[in-house]
């Protein structure tokens, strides 16, 4: 089995691959509303490769962090704008 | 503010900027190669969380014994050419960089038309989905449409196929005539990674239709309104429904220009431009890859041998390199021309599909706007977090507006960074 690594999701615990970007784990556990659009549309990643900013996310309490950029770490904390 | 000096600083760690930074370094010089991801090899060299391609860790290895320090999750936010330096967030940090020489490898970012519900999640880049597969999501299972144009559709089908994805078919906006005398063409240029690809895709026989294109995307289930489910395209005549809960796509590739702009390098046509030995109009600033125009990996490894030695100051060593750059840019010319954007696209847009994603901003709240900077005061298009990086090169092939302004940060930073200060802990 590959290793994985602990990230707490809108308060829950996730296990993600580690060595895995955080926008990557997230689409893989299926999360599709990574962002809320001025409008209230859900949005999530479209470049995978840190232009779009549609995957920005809260990360440690930090705010408009782009998880495709973004290797998962142990502990890491992730909020959504809408959980 | 943490502070480093450099005898060559290298933006960008794609073929380019790695074949730029271990050429300085055999010329003796001290090379800091910085990228904003977390690894080396740029989006076309993308290591798999697994194992990196061949070509990677040939690279890897060769830079490790030159010397090259590299700074990998360093985001260049601003810049200076008169003051020779370069400042960067990394790790929530800000890092001011001091260079001799300052060489770009900026390369370029995906294409995305607008079309009727393409902000819709489960709508990825062709780049992207490459690029979000090896960082981990997993796709097998998944009904996958690859559309838009150019060879990346090809290597995502055939990535997402080697995932296990169910790859519905690829649907390429040239046409028949034009794709075929291009892949027939393919033979004056061994070692692409079109051709390696599409044997792939053709074996485990993922169609390939030219000629269509995409018009809408959508959902017949209530309950659950942002899911994909089906795409629909046209040929200009027909059109036609596709099931599918992916859908990867892209219209060909336009160069990062950003950084050199904000440097005041001279930007034509959408591209850096340099002169033979890849210097921009900047003195001490050159520029190699597809920043300078998109030609594929191998005309960046070029370009990249050539703006390394010509920062070391080695011009005959880089010389050296000039015949291979003009075989390489006559196969960037004929990219081009056989994947030249059909005018049908544009009117793909209706009035209420959404140009600027980051502002929400509509087609039709842009109609009868004449210029970008007209857009953007008069609806905020262009003015979100994205900087205009998705919605301007849009407008550019919908409105024929120049897309030209750009602003320090070039990316989104915390306000601590901007002020130079150490974050917080």
């Amino acid at each position: 089995m590959s290793k994985t690594v602990r990230i707490i999701l809108n308060g829950h615990n996730r296990d993600v691959p580690a060595g895995a970007t955080l926008a990557s784990a997230l689409l893989a556990l299926g999360l599709t509303r990574f962002r809320t659009s001025v409008h209230g549309q859900p949005r999530a990643p479209l470049c995978g490769m840190g232009v779009c900013q549609e995957c920005r996310l809260t990360v440690d309490g930090r705010m408009h962090v782009r998880a495709c950029l973004l290797p998962c770490r142990d502990g890491m904390s992730v909020e959504t704008d809408i959980p | 503010m943490k502070r480093q000096q450099c005898d060559v600083l290298v933006v960008g760690a794609g073929p380019a900027g790695m074949a730029a930074a271990w050429c300085a370094a055999r010329c003796g010089r001290a090379v800091l190669l910085a990228d904003e991801n977390s690894g080396l090899g740029g989006q076309i060299w993308r290591a798999e969380a697994s194992a990196a391609p061949r070509a990677v860790r040939q690279w890897l290895k060769r830079l490790a014994s030159s010397g090259v320090e590299i700074l990998a999750g360093a985001a260049a936010f601003e810049a200076d050419a008169g003051q020779k330096q370069v400042r960067f967030e990394r790790e929530f940090e800000p890092l001011e960089v001091r260079y001799g020489r300052l060489i770009l490898a900026t390369g370029a970012r995906e294409l995305f038309l607008p079309f009727p519900g393409w902000t819709r999640p489960g709508i990825v880049g062709a780049g992207g989905i490459q690029a979000l597969i090896k960082g981990g999501f997993t796709v097998t299972g998944r009904q996958a449409v690859v559309a838009g144009t150019g060879p990346l559709l090809i290597a995502a089908a055939a990535l997402l196929k080697r995932h296990g994805a169910d790859v519905v078919g690829i649907l390429e906006q040239t046409s028949w005539e034009r794709f075929s005398r291009f892949s027939m063409g393919l033979w004056k240029y061994p070692g692409k990674l079109l051709q390696a690809a599409g044997l792939v895709v053709g074996k485990r026989g993922v169609p390939l239709q030219t000629g269509w294109w995409l018009v809408g995307s959508g959902n017949d289930t209530p309950l659950e309104p942002d899911r994909l489910e089906w795409v629909e395209i046209t040929n200009g005549d027909k059109v036609a429904k596709v099931w599918c809960d992916l859908l990867a796509y892209g219209y060909g590739l336009r160069p990062n220009t950003e950084l050199a702009a904000l440097l005041g390098c001279r930007v034509a046509r959408g591209a850096v431009v340099v002169d033979e030995l890849q210097r921009t109009s900047r003195d001490g600033v050159l520029a190699a890859g597809e920043l300078t125009g998109i030609g594929g990996a191998e005309l960046s490894l070029v370009e990249g041998h050539i703006a390394g030695y010509a920062a070391a100051d080695q011009p005959r060593r880089a010389r050296a390199h000039f015949a291979a750059r003009a075989r390489q840019r006559r196969f960037a010319a004929e990219l081009e021309r056989a994947f030249e954007l059909r005018e049908e696209l544009k009117s793909a847009v209706t009035e209420d599909t959404i140009v600027c994603r980051c502002e929400d901003v509509t087609a039709g709240a842009c109609s009868g706007i004449r210029s970008w900077k007209e857009a953007k005061m008069a609806t905020r298009c262009g003015m979100g977090a994205c900087q205009g990086r998705t919605c301007g090169a849009a407008a550019e092939f919908l409105y024929g507006w120049r897309v030209d302004s750009v602003r320090p940060p070039i990316v989104p930073v915390r306000v601590g960074t901007l002020a130079g200060e150490r974050d917080r802990d």
